[in-house]
């Protein structure tokens, strides 16, 4: 069985009102998968239930023999506080967590990859600039430099590309890329379509429920993209509880199962 | 007057001004970093909220305690400042109140409950103690307790370092690679509320966050290191308590708020001195090469 996360009917809410609900599906192992919608349609947050940030209302994300420290991930740039006094070393070597545990000292062998991380996303000599001091596309190439350390199995990203520039988004789209031919498993929370077109294989498209998973082609198709700009306007204030009978989102949209 | 007379003579002469010298700088060095954490973490004002609320518990200890015994209203400071800092933590968590809010609601009344069960039974004497301290009658229990609190801290700092620079910086990687967040915060708040007692028997209640974000502010505007500024904050605690000591000693000034103003002094020094001060707005240097 290849199916590395398994989302069973996955709800996360937000004072009761679901900022996703009813998700199930499977993210098979090594695979490429863009989490696309409009604005305010829950990847973010289907991502931060994924890596354990948030608890899901309902049903349950099984991750299998997958423990915390297989998971690597990149936080929004804007969940980040960037006036911390911290230098760019020292952030990269936050990376080593699974070395180091909460209490242990870093190791000279993981000061080397922070290093050579740096170097990969072309920021050598940057060891001891204060974050405060880069640029949005250096700081996100920082942030990559830290996925590097943390070398995980899946590699969750919430929005890699926002906000920087040409260059920095295609030296980091091909070291995501990379890690997926080295078979990894990568999850990124994308809302540039054309970029999904473009590059990830897979896409999980919602708006606060599922329209359709599967190849991208399959489901990034016009008729899918309305229907998803539709539900993700959808916001009612006077709305009904939701309970399973109506589970409409659950048994709706089947999985469109991707080409192996 | 020779400087041995002016600099060392009170310590030397006066067994008082020892104990509150090192009373200051034992403050210093566990106030020092704890108020860097709360500047970085914006929570400036929350120190300052949080040393009031450490009062009712404190008027308690004195009441049971009948005298100013320092041990017993530090005990019932520490946990009135504790229950506050909770309670406000859940009544944020629970309903729409952001922490702010529910702090001011919670210090407010600790702080209207403490005046209150002060003047119950103690004179306006006791009251003033209360409210601005008094170091020069810190006694050995008093210093003891005061450097197991710093002792406590420092080691403690030392070993929460990481998770709580993360939970500063970055809180959805820390909660990502497992780290408990909520726990970090908590343990912070306990350091914070233990330090505040221990200022609070030097400096009172309305200043015993002086000597943790003056210093703070001060290490701000000089270092952009976190090292370096838990240091600075370190040696300006340091420096304020040993200038205001002499200088009150000499000027027959009340000790804790000639401490403060020292800070304060220092404090003004910075924001026109130092590298992001406002001197080098009006004094521009040309830029560098590269």
């Amino acid at each position: 069985m290849n199916d590395l996360i398994r989302l069973d009917n996955v709800t996360v809410t937000y004072e009761r009102h679901p900022a996703v609900h009813h998700i199930s599906g499977a993210f098979r192992a090594g695979s490429l998968t863009a989490i696309a919608g409009p604005n305010g349609a829950g990847k973010s947050t289907l991502l931060k239930a994924m890596v354990g940030e948030l608890r899901p209302a309902e049903g349950s994300i099984d991750r299998g023999a997958l423990t915390r420290n297989d998971f690597g991930y990149l936080p929004q740039a804007a969940d980040i506080n960037r006036r911390f006094p911290i230098s760019v070393a020292d952030t990269v070597m936050l990376g080593a967590w699974k070395n180091t545990g909460a209490f242990g000292q870093v190791s000279r062998k993981d000061a080397e990859r922070a290093r050579d991380a740096l170097a990969v996303v072309g920021l050598s000599g940057f060891e001891s600039r204060h974050i405060g001091s880069l640029s949005a596309g250096q700081f996100q190439r920082v942030l990559f430099a830290r996925l590097l350390l943390q070398d995980a199995r899946v590699i969750l990203l919430d929005e890699p590309f926002t906000a920087i520039d040409q260059r920095t988004t295609r030296d980091l789209l091909d070291l995501v890329l990379r890690w997926n031919k080295e078979g990894r498993t990568v999850i990124a929370v994308l809302h540039d379509f054309d970029q999904v077109r473009a590059h990830f294989p897979e896409t999980l498209l919602i708006a606060r429920e599922l329209v359709g998973w599967g190849r991208t082609q399959d489901v990034m198709n016009s008729a899918n993209l309305i229907k998803a700009r539709a539900m993700a306007e959808r916001w009612d204030e006077g709305a009904e509880a939701c309970l399973p009978e109506d589970e409409h989102a659950a048994d709706g949209h089947a999985r469109q199962e991707p080409a192996q | 007057m020779t400087i041995y007379d002016i600099f060392l003579a009170p310590f030397a002469d006066y067994g008082f001004m020892r104990r509150a010298l090192i009373a200051c700088l034992c403050l210093g060095l566990g106030s020092g970093p704890i108020g860097v954490f709360l500047m970085l973490r914006r929570m400036s004002l929350m120190g300052d909220a949080m040393s009031h609320a450490v009062l009712p518990g404190a008027a308690i200890g004195y009441l049971i305690a009948g005298s100013l015994s320092l041990t017993a209203m530090g005990l019932g400071g520490l946990v009135a400042g504790l229950s506050v800092a909770l309670l406000s933590g859940l009544v944020s968590r629970m309903t729409v109140l952001q922490e702010d809010a529910s702090f001011a609601s919670f210090y407010l009344t600790s702080l209207a409950l403490g005046v209150l069960i002060v003047s119950l039974r103690g004179s306006n004497i006791d009251l003033l103690h209360v409210l601005f301290g008094t170091i020069l009658a810190i006694d050995a229990p008093a210093l003891y307790q005061i450097g197991a609190i710093t002792t406590v801290t420092l080691l403690a700092l030392a070993i929460i370092y990481r998770p709580l620079v993360m939970e500063c910086f970055d809180p959805g990687f820390l909660r990502a690679v497992g780290g408990r967040g909520p726990i970090y915060h908590f343990l912070f708040l306990l350091l914070v509320v233990l330090n505040l007692v221990a200022s609070f028997q030097a400096l009172g209640t309305l200043m015993a966050v002086g000597l943790m974000m003056l210093p703070a502010a001060v290490a701000q505007l000089w270092s952009r290191s976190l090292p370096a500024m838990m240091w600075i904050a370190t040696g300006t605690a340091a420096i304020s308590g040993y200038v205001g000591l002499i200088a009150s000693y000499h000027l027959e000034f009340a000790s804790g708020p000639t401490i403060i103003i020292t800070a304060s002094l220092i404090y003004g020094f910075s924001i026109l001195f130092a590298p992001s001060g406002l001197a080098r707005r009006f004094f521009p240097r040309p830029h560098l090469r590269g």
